[in-house]
């Protein structure tokens, strides 16, 4: 185990910064929650830096090179939205901007307005909050263009707190605002966030976030997992059996792995039509986080707190790990690596190659830590209501 | 701020070349679905190369833009702000208290000219916080209330903890502060007409049930919607319905229909009330409620939604409206759905009037004890 880690340390001591993979999202590249960056998870969880946030949020933070971009929420009625951008070196700030809720922000007590994740094609970051506010800045911080999603459909909202994070493909950015009223999900042009699409979707509250797949972006609902293209919004594929509000699906290859009825595999065809079931496990039930593959198997955490994996192609189930107690973010990975952050301030790093899984290194912050981390350059980046840090 | 010739030579936009002012006429221009957005990119980053001689017209701009372009406009002021005090150069101070101290200037600029002076100048913002108790802007109103509330918890002496929260509640209009103010007041031996202070209407004849099985009775025109005759009865769910006095007894003016209908399921009811207003005016009607719901004024539809049980909060919607000198009437249209447990019991709604800022509008017939 030491030389393992020793090794991962020389090896990320080598890359130089450009070579870091990003982390560009919700749950990273793929919006799946792992990286195919050998060296992304880091090796102790030692904390290298932490940086004051003014407000609360539970929305990740992503990275782009040396820059780590997070949102947050201040004031009596969180109406002041924050984009930070901070180095991701030494943790100072380079630039902060923000902007006012155009819409309604009332959230139930436990999440908040700085919910959805922002997301990055590498030249502009962009941002969602709660109140159905996006918004686009270039990397130097010069704000783009700016939408109120809820000033423009004003039934467009959930007044327990909307969450979905975006994603964007080719020159699309997929915003879900999907909720009990006004229920859609848009594809927004990325250089002007003028609307490519509208599509009209489940009367439903849904926190899930959308998930590139192929040439798809799959959104999930009550109703189950329909694929889009991103460029028109027209249905690719939809599966009706039913799916998750709360945890969102997760990708590998051709396979989807969603929460329904359990966790059931997917592999959509390319003509179309109801995606193949692969398999399905009645009884893993991912709870508020998302499922992880991470190589050849899919990983969830169940509601109290315990990870297990299942065998990608078979579902067949392995080992059980109860972590440090329940989380609202989903774990992530990298290599053979998994990084979850409980509810309860506890980050822990564990290691799957261990036989029965194994906590190989763990860091608490003593704060309560409601987000996903995201990994990049043999670190870990995970927030509060009042601290950005860097775990390396 | 004036747009000289010498100042323009610098500008790298064309829009500013073209014209003094033009980039923030562009951004003032920003509407509905993205409208403008391509332009005003540009112009964004124009405003903000200016610096910190730009701040006034910046501000100036804010008069009667839009909540979109109030972003657009207050961003770029903060962003002026923050470049120039990380590059050591000295925001226009004294402007920005002329702007602060304007009651009659946008509430978003002021508060942005606020934000800034506090940075430039934490002490002398600080110094304006207390004359800020009766501000036409809510968010300056609720620092003055937040001072005198520091006052009162340090306070050692019961006169003077009442005296400040007193005061306090002279400004207060956000639902927690006035909370705490009554909630220490009340350990003082002293009693907050909570209803009054807020303008909940406590007063409404009710009627109902109607049907809303499958959640269909939030489109189905009922008559009420129609006709408000005081003495009519109509076919209800189960049987026949009439209209009928309920007054709140609730601190927060909660009109409960599981007071006088039992905890039914699947049903619609309706709720109408008057308000005198002296004279013909702009206000809000300030809703707070879990179920479906419609409000109407004078016989218009103010707003609709249908969502159940995900929560609800004082002044949770905000219906701008205009009240008519004399008698103006509301109704209310409130739908409970099919669910269950225990949380979707609740048939309710709270509603006030108040002007743009959240005061208490109280109807001229309104007992003085009321």
């Amino acid at each position: 185990m030491k030389s393992r880690h020793l090794l991962r340390i020389l090896f990320t001591l080598a890359l130089p910064a450009a070579v870091h993979a990003d982390w560009r999202q919700f749950r990273g590249p793929d919006a799946t929650g792992a990286t195919s960056e050998a060296g992304a998870a880091p090796s102790k969880l030692a904390v290298a830096w932490s940086a004051e946030l003014p407000g609360r949020g539970l929305s990740s933070p992503i990275v782009l090179g040396d820059k780590v971009f997070v949102t947050a929420a201040s004031g009596p009625k969180q109406d002041r939205l924050h984009l930070f951008c901070f180095n991701t070196v030494d943790g100072k700030k380079i630039w902060e901007r923000q902007l006012r809720a155009t819409g309604r922000t009332m959230c139930q007590e436990k999440t908040c307005v700085a919910a959805p994740t922002p997301c990055t094609d590498g030249t502009s970051v962009f941002i969602q909050y709660s109140s159905n506010d996006v918004a686009a800045f270039d990397l130097k911080g010069n704000l783009f263009w700016f939408r109120g999603l809820t000033s423009d459909y004003p039934n467009a909202s959930n007044s327990l707190g909307m969450a979905s994070s975006l994603v964007v493909a080719g020159g699309t950015l997929v915003v879900m605002v999907e909720n009990d009223s006004e229920s859609f999900t848009a594809g927004l042009d990325v250089k002007t966030g003028v609307n490519r699409w509208k599509l009209s979707r489940p009367k439903a509250a849904n926190w899930t976030s959308p998930v590139l797949f192929q040439n798809a972006v799959a959104l999930q609902s009550s109703k189950g997992l329909l694929g889009i293209d991103p460029a028109t919004g027209s249905p690719l594929w939809n599966y009706e059996d039913g799916a998750s509000t709360i945890p969102s699906s997760a990708a590998s290859g051709e396979v989807l792995f969603v929460p329904s009825r359990g966790l059931t595999a997917l592999k959509p065809g390319k003509s179309g039509g109801s995606p193949e079931q692969l398999w399905r496990v009645e009884n893993m039930n991912p709870a508020t986080a998302s499922p992880l593959v991470l190589g050849d198997r899919v990983y969830i955490v169940n509601g109290t707190g315990v990870l297990q994996p299942a065998d990608v192609k078979t579902g067949e189930r392995f080992w059980k790990l109860r972590l440090a107690g329940p989380a609202s973010g989903s774990p992530v990975g990298a290599g053979t690596s998994i990084v979850f952050a409980a509810e309860k301030g506890v980050v822990q790093l564990i290691d799957t190659t261990a036989p029965e899984g194994a906590v190989a290194a763990e860091v608490d912050l003593k704060e309560t830590l409601l987000c996903t981390p995201a990994l990049s350059g043999g670190a870990a980046y995970v927030r509060s209501d009042k601290h950005l840090w860097k775990l390396n | 701020m004036k747009w000289t010739p010498a100042l323009l030579l610098v500008f790298a936009s064309p829009l500013l070349q073209a014209e003094p002012g033009a980039a923030l006429q562009t951004l003032t221009a920003v509407g509905p679905e993205g409208r403008g957005n391509a332009e005003a990119g540009p112009a964004w980053a124009a405003v903000v190369k200016e610096g910190p001689a730009a701040l006034g017209a910046v501000l100036k701009a804010m008069e009667g833009a839009n909540p979109l372009a109030a972003n657009w406009l207050g961003s770029a002021a903060e962003t002026i702000g923050d470049q120039a005090l990380a590059a050591g150069k000295a925001l226009p101070v004294d402007e920005l208290k002329t702007v602060i101290l304007d009651v009659k200037k946008a509430g978003r600029a002021r508060v942005t000219a606020f934000d800034l002076l506090h940075r430039a100048d934490g002490a002398a913002a600080d110094a304006l916080v207390p004359g800020f108790l009766s501000d036409p802007n809510p968010e300056l109103r609720r620092s003055a209330v937040a001072k005198l509330l520091t006052a009162a918890k340090a306070a050692k002496e019961k006169a003077e903890i009442v005296a400040a929260c007193r005061k306090a509640l002279e400004g207060a209009t956000d639902a927690d502060q006035v909370k705490e103010l009554a909630e220490t007041l009340e350990k003082n031996g002293e009693k907050v007409n909570l209803p009054r202070h807020f303008g909940f209407l406590m007063g409404w004849q009710v009627i109902g049930p109607f049907d809303n099985s499958g959640r269909r009775g939030f489109d189905t025109v009922f008559p009420p919607e129609t006709e408000i005759k005081p003495d009519a009865a109509y076919p209800g769910k189960s049987g026949e319905v009439k209209w009928q006095s309920f007054t709140s007894k609730d601190d927060y003016g909660q009109i409960d229909f599981n007071k006088p209908y039992g905890l039914i399921k699947e049903v619609t009811g309706y709720a109408t009330t008057t308000f005198d207003s002296a004279t013909e005016r702009t206000a809000e009607v300030r809703l707070g409620c879990k179920n479906a719901w419609k409000v109407w004024l004078n016989g218009q539809l103010l707003f609709s939604r249908d969502e159940y049980h995900r929560g609800a909060e004082i002044d949770q919607y905000k219906l701008p409206c205009r009240l008519k000198a004399g008698k103006n009437t509301l109704l209310v249209k409130l739908c409970q759905n099919e669910q269950t447990e225990t949380w979707t019991a609740e048939w309710q709604f709270q509603l006030r009037l108040s002007d743009d800022t959240g005061r208490a509008l109280l109807s001229t017939d309104r007992n003085a004890d009321q």
